[in-house]
């Protein structure tokens, strides 16, 4: 689950973001909407301890996120937060299952093969665990960061613009997944986009 | 794990990795090849000198006389009379002196006319059978032995000069009698027999009696000099190449160049004093090397910190999502910093590897051109301990800029820029 309070940041002078107040409970999902340059980014990466606020606070699973060191930041974000971005990066040298491991081991520091092969074969992608994320098409490529970014079970998942490169008919089976997903393993989901088809599928929803 | 994807990575990129690797192992196999040619061949010239303090020869270039004389690889300066060279024998500063005569070789190995005490200075004596005591009778090298196949009581013909070509001797069959102690030295590589059988094969027929004279004394007396010098008169006119002088007090080594000198129409060189001279003219060319060595790790170091410099930009959002997945800076410092000590450690195994295969070819041609062979197993590990260590330095240092950019990146503002 997650709760923000009174957030608010700023880039140099001239541009202040003030964000309204959001809870999302374990299980549920909250559609942030918005123009480009209304901060969606911005509260996505404040969300997800990528940025710090100028004020305000992040509680995610009950701990505020606003107050952890640097390092403890980057362990709590590996374990408890899980992140899908618009564009699918990966460790282009490790194959499909070895970028999934990778985000448990980071994590854990164990790897967990059996769940990792059960989530991607969830997502419909058995046939691609051995090949370079590169060869895969931009809509599978997707759903294999829907997989890393839940890997180890997180209590948010944040998505940005996670459909908008996509035709609708993979943008119609990414979004079923993370919801169906972040239901089945009780996450708390975030997603923030421009994108207008999502609005049926997420009943949920504020507007920056 | 880092280490497991920082091996994946610098595989990735077959073409960089390889060319790191090449100029990496081209550096470091120059460089291990100097430092093992180089400690060897000190080692093998000191080591020949061991007992030796002066060397007796004919006027000309005194390196030349040590190179013919103790090491076998040079031409002769020319003959110096035995009656004059023997007063100087007899000198009470010398401990011991050992005579040289060149002639002939067999199949390439000199077969130098001397004493059994040639035997002491470059070795422990003889292995099997027993030292050389009549004309014609030899004691060969062990290196002499296992290449040419001799056995104790077998007979061979030598040939005129240094070439194995030269005019073959058919008058006369040298016998073996014995096989010299190996020593790695150059008496490995001789055929050794007493001087006047030098005299008697290219004697001719009116002096037979004259050599005749010579063997019995020196059949009698391997050691006992003191008879020898009895029957000199015989010896008038006999010529020889070379004395090998140790002395009795350093005093000899000060003195007798000029002593000679002044003397005498013969020369005395010091073995140490030419071969220092020798090593540091070569100095100048292996230090030469040595730069060129250099100078290549320095653009391999170049090579690799461009290669990781360069991916660096591509590689920006895999690091950025390796800190969202939970990595700490900390760990992607590691990372850039393994994939550069895994190449570096990398080229420092195939250099190694490189260098001693060098050595050994190196060792084959100037083992049959100069009688003079290398271990490509010994390992100098100070000199390539050092090697290890820059090579290590190398990598760290070419790492560094794109390591700390790994660990200062902006993990928000390159996702958000994407």
């Amino acid at each position: 689950m997650i709760v923000t309070k009174n957030l608010s940041f700023s880039y140099g002078k001239s541009t202040t973001f003030g964000f309204p107040d959001i809870a999302v409970p374990s299980g549920e999902s909250l559609l942030i909407t918005g123009g480009s340059g209304r901060g969606k980014t911005t509260l996505l990466h404040l969300l997800g301890g990528l940025l710090r606020p100028q004020a305000g606070e992040v509680v995610v699973e009950q701990i505020n996120i606003t107050g952890l060191s640097e390092k403890k930041l980057d362990r709590f974000r590996g374990q408890h937060i899980g992140l899908v971005l618009q564009q699918s990066y990966f460790v282009a040298s490790l194959n499909v299952l070895e970028n999934v491991l990778l985000a448990s081991w980071l994590a854990t520091g164990k790897q967990a093969t059996e769940k990792a092969k059960q989530l991607l074969q969830q997502l419909d992608l058995q046939d691609h665990l051995h090949k370079q994320p590169s060869q895969l098409s931009i809509g599978q490529q997707q759903r294999v960061s829907v997989a890393r970014a839940l890997i180890n079970e997180p209590g948010l998942l944040l998505a940005d613009e996670p459909t908008s490169s996509l035709d609708d008919e993979n943008a119609h089976r990414v979004a079923g997944m993370l919801a169906q997903l972040a239901k089945q393993y009780g996450t708390a989901l975030v997603i923030v986009t421009h994108d207008q088809r999502l609005k049926d599928i997420f009943p949920n929803q504020i507007s920056l | 794990m880092i280490a497991k994807i920082a091996w994946k990575n610098i595989w990735f990129k077959p073409l960089n990795t390889a060319l790191s690797i090449i100029l990496l192992t081209a550096s470091v196999a120059i460089i291990t090849l100097l430092i093992l040619l180089q400690e060897q061949f000190e080692k093998q010239f000191d080591s020949n000198i061991d007992n030796i303090d002066l060397v007796l020869g004919a006027q000309g270039s005194p390196l030349q006389l040590i190179l013919s004389a103790v090491y076998q690889i040079d031409a002769p300066t020319g003959n110096i009379d035995y009656t004059e060279a023997e007063t100087w024998m007899k000198h009470r500063f010398v401990q011991t002196a050992v005579p040289l005569a060149f002639g002939d070789n067999y199949k390439g190995f000199r077969i130098v006319g001397t004493t059994p005490d040639y035997l002491n200075v470059y070795g422990k004596g003889v292995n099997e059978g027993r030292p050389f005591a009549k004309n014609f009778e030899v004691v060969i090298g062990s290196a002499v032995a296992a290449k040419m196949n001799l056995k104790i009581g077998d007979k061979f013909f030598g040939s005129h000069g240094d070439a194995a070509e030269g005019e073959l001797h058919e008058d006369h069959a040298y016998i073996v009698t014995g096989i010299a102690v190996p020593t790695g030295k150059v008496a490995d590589n001789l055929i050794l027999c007493n001087i006047s059988s030098v005299w008697a094969m290219h004697g001719a027929g009116g002096h037979t009696q004259l050599i005749e004279g010579v063997k019995e004394m020196e059949a009698d007396a391997p050691g006992h000099e003191h008879e020898h010098h009895d029957e000199a008169v015989t010896e008038e006119g006999r010529e020889i190449t070379a004395v090998l002088i140790k002395f009795r007090s350093k005093m000899g080594i000060v003195m007798w160049p000029r002593l000679i000198a002044q003397n005498t129409k013969m020369q005395a060189a010091s073995p140490a004093i030419e071969i220092n001279r020798l090593f540091s003219l070569f100095g100048i060319g292996l230090q030469a090397l040595q730069y060129l060595a250099y100078g290549i790790m320095l653009i391999s170091g170049i090579s690799i910190f461009i290669a990781l410099y360069n991916t660096l930009k591509e590689r920006k959002y895999e690091f950025a999502l390796l800190r969202v997945n939970g990595a700490s800076r900390l760990q992607l410092l590691w990372l850039v910093l393994i994939e550069s000590l895994l190449l570096c450690t990398t080229g420092f195994i195939f250099g190694t590897v490189v260098g001693r295969v060098a050595l050994s070819i190196i060792s084959g041609s100037s083992e049959s051109e100069f009688k003079m062979s290398f271990n490509p197993l010994e390992f100098v590990w100070q000199k390539e301990g050092y090697l290890f260590g820059l090579t290590i330095f190398v990598g760290i240092l070419a790492a560094v800029i794109p390591a700390v950019k790994a660990y200062s990146l902006n993990i928000s503002k390159t996702l958000a820029n994407a």
